[in-house]
């Protein structure tokens, strides 16, 4: 720390963050989504030379050229890393891009700094379609497709449907009355959760650990399955930032820009609640990281959409990447839901936060 | 009303039973004590669960099985006619009674309606104990077992309740004769082989602290989720590559009829096709609910393991 005198430090932070350029920040949050990738590979509950990680990674990547590289990982531990660690990191930094992107979208289009992902009752749509489904359905799987992340993807959707179609009908494109209609939406879906759930004692675990969200069973089908709907999602959400930005003015300024609201809204929210289902179809409910990640971003780069939304990707990815590697590191071997994990490690950096920007101002 | 059973028959297993089991006595004193033991004579009588002690006068006729391993431990010992209703879970025996009435989320009301001169418990949630107590139902409960030792005890306790002592002193000796001999069975290789307990398709596992888990530990077995902090509380979420890691050499599916485990579904899974127990065929997929209870039927699933030691 400096010593410079309160007051001058006072100036020196002055200049709003949003007049720096956008790609040193960028730059550095690629950076930090690298490193976190690097150390979730490098660290699990079977220790790999970290040097052997490499090479391995090396050597699958330059095999389809023809080169094969000395030193890489043989039998099970190159399973472990190829199958299980690998997808997992992956997956896990799908899952926080598109849950950290979903989530400053809603908070740009609700202009609600509390907005999150699960806001329109995805949440509460996904919880109850993996609650009934565990519960009930005979089979395991429709195709690949696991039955478990089809019933919360579509839940999602269709919860997020019943809130914007409630909200329509009773506000237009109201915000406000969106909000509202979402929260009945989501109230409603939550207590046919818990009704399916009570009368199904013997899969509360099943039904618990999925609510909690898990990272543990991730495979390469999952990124696969993932990386279509995400991409299409945030590329989106990515196209909509200046709009978003336009929209921030004000309704009407943002018409005689030729920027429709309502439209731009609806479009915003069906993208982002896309990539929330799919997010949450792979990794059941992982809180805080569409609350916290957007909010983390804004300090970084300023409230700008454009910046906003490419840094929540990174930033999200890395994020729950690394909150992943502390689920498996702190107990391990045993494992910790990374729901908890996200809450647990989120609250805290949240709200101190806060207690930098109040002490600032 | 339900059939009483010939007492005499009864009588004569009981003498020689505590002739085997009483320390020190000499077999008069054993001998003269066995025609007090006979069902209706034994009453009332004063039996202690987590709940503290119950008195009961008379044998109970109308009792109602809040526990799915009661009712397997009622119906073994020979009580099975005085269970009148037994809850939603209690799928076995085929016969037993059992309703819509929830142990999860149980309704004194809904108990009550059975008039149960003894309503036995495995879990006191919603203050359902405290709540049948101000009604005057008699509750017995008997909470999860930690040992075997705590399962007979159990049963012993069932028998005194219930007026077939007898009966189930012969079923933990049962028990006894048969997890005995299973753990004689496994082969001297086998001794040390890793176990996996698989209570769920995420990796939940049983460390050696649990009941099942004490069971490994008796036939002779090393427990992989015993390499989890003591903080996760016996039953720690492994993870698949700690599992992979550990090389298992018995795979024992606990999630067969929850979530449609099998030996082919883990055969499957991403890096578990090279796992000792994979490739030698040593995948037990147990029955679900044998493996979460702490009735009889323990003694088929240590059976059962032993079995897949041998082959």
């Amino acid at each position: 720390m400096t010593t410079t005198a309160p007051g001058a430090a006072g100036t020196v932070v002055a200049p709003p963050a949003r007049r720096r350029r956008a790609w040193p920040a960028l730059a550095g949050a690629g950076l930090a989504l690298v490193l976190a990738l690097l150390a979730g590979v490098w660290v699990g509950a079977l220790p790999l030379p970290p040097g052997a990680v490499v090479v391995t990674l090396l050597d699958r990547v330059l095999g389809p050229l023809g080169i094969t590289l000395p030193g890489a990982l043989e039998g099970t531990e190159a399973a472990v890393l190829m199958e299980l660690r690998l997808p997992r990191v992956l997956l896990a930094a799908l899952v926080g891009a598109g849950l950290a992107v979903s989530g400053a979208a809603y908070q740009g289009v609700f202009r609600n700094p509390l907005a999150d992902p699960y806001l329109l009752g995805a949440a509460a749509g996904a919880g109850l379609g993996a609650t009934v489904v565990i519960a009930w359905s005979p089979v395991q799987s429709v195709g690949p497709i696991g039955i478990v992340p089809l019933a919360a993807f579509v839940g999602a959707l269709v919860g997020v449907g019943c809130a914007v179609a409630l909200g329509t009908v009773a506000g237009g494109s109201h915000t406000p009355t969106l909000l509202l209609a979402g929260v009945a939406v989501a109230a409603f879906l939550a207590a046919a959760q818990t009704l399916v759930q009570q009368q199904n004692t013997d899969d509360l675990r099943e039904i618990y650990g999925w609510l909690l969200g898990q990272l543990g069973n991730s495979q390469w089908s999952d990124v696969v399955l993932v990386l279509p709907y995400l991409g299409v999602a945030c590329l989106v959400l990515l196209l909509c930032g200046r709009a978003l930005d336009v929209l921030a003015v004000g309704d009407d300024e943002a018409s005689s820009l030729g920027v429709h609201p309502g439209r731009l809204r609806l479009l915003v929210i069906l993208a982002a609640s896309l990539a929330t289902a799919t997010a949450v179809a792979v990794s059941g409910l992982i809180g805080f990281v569409g609350l916290v990640v957007p909010h983390i971003v804004r300090r970084l780069v300023g409230g700008s959409h454009a910046r906003v939304l490419p840094m929540s990707v990174l930033v999200g990815g890395a994020f729950l990447v690394l909150a992943d590697l502390l689920a498996r590191v702190v107990l391990a071997p045993a494992e910790l839901p990374i729901g908890v994990v996200t809450a647990f490690i989120g609250a805290p950096f949240f709200a101190g936060l806060l207690w930098v920007g109040a002490r600032r101002r | 009303m339900p059939r009483s059973l010939p007492r005499p028959l009864v009588a004569v297993p009981v003498a020689l039973l505590l002739t085997l089991t009483a320390c020190g006595d000499d077999s008069a004193d054993a001998g003269a004590a066995a025609p007090e033991t006979s069902a209706s004579d034994a009453f009332p009588v004063t039996v202690t669960g987590a709940d503290g002690e119950l008195t009961l006068d008379e044998q109970p006729e109308t009792i109602v099985s809040m526990s799915a391993t009661a009712t397997e431990m009622l119906f073994a010992i020979g009580a099975g006619d005085q269970v009148e209703a037994a809850d939603d879970n209690s799928n076995y025996p085929e016969d037993a009674p059992s309703t819509d009435l929830s142990a999860f989320t149980p309704n004194a009301e809904a108990i009550a309606e059975y008039a149960p001169d003894l309503v036995v418990l495995s879990d006191d949630l919603n203050g359902i104990v405290d709540t049948l107590d101000a009604l005057s139902v008699p509750t017995l409960l008997l909470p999860a077992a930690e040992t075997l030792d705590d399962s007979y005890e159990q049963l012993e306790v069932l028998g005194d309740a219930t007026g077939h002592s007898a009966e189930a002193d012969e079923v933990v000796a049962d028990m006894q004769d048969r997890i005995a001999a299973a753990v004689a069975s496994v082969p001297a290789e086998a001794q040390g082989t890793r176990v996996y307990h698989e209570l769920d398709p995420s990796f939940y596992s049983a460390a050696s602290t649990t009941f099942i888990g004490g069971i490994y530990t008796q036939l002779g077995l090393e427990n992989i989720a015993d390499g989890a902090p003591d903080a996760t509380g016996g039953y720690p979420q492994l993870s698949a590559e700690y599992i992979a890691g550990q090389a298992p050499g018995l795979i024992v599916l606990a999630d067969t009829k929850c979530c449609g485990e099998t030996a082919e579904t883990v055969a499957q899974r991403p890096a578990f096709g090279t796992l000792p127990a994979v490739q030698d065929g040593r995948i037990l997929e147990a029955d679900d609910d044998i493996a979460s209870r702490w009735g009889p039927r323990v003694a088929d699933f240590a059976e059962a393991v032993a079995g897949t030691l041998q082959g």
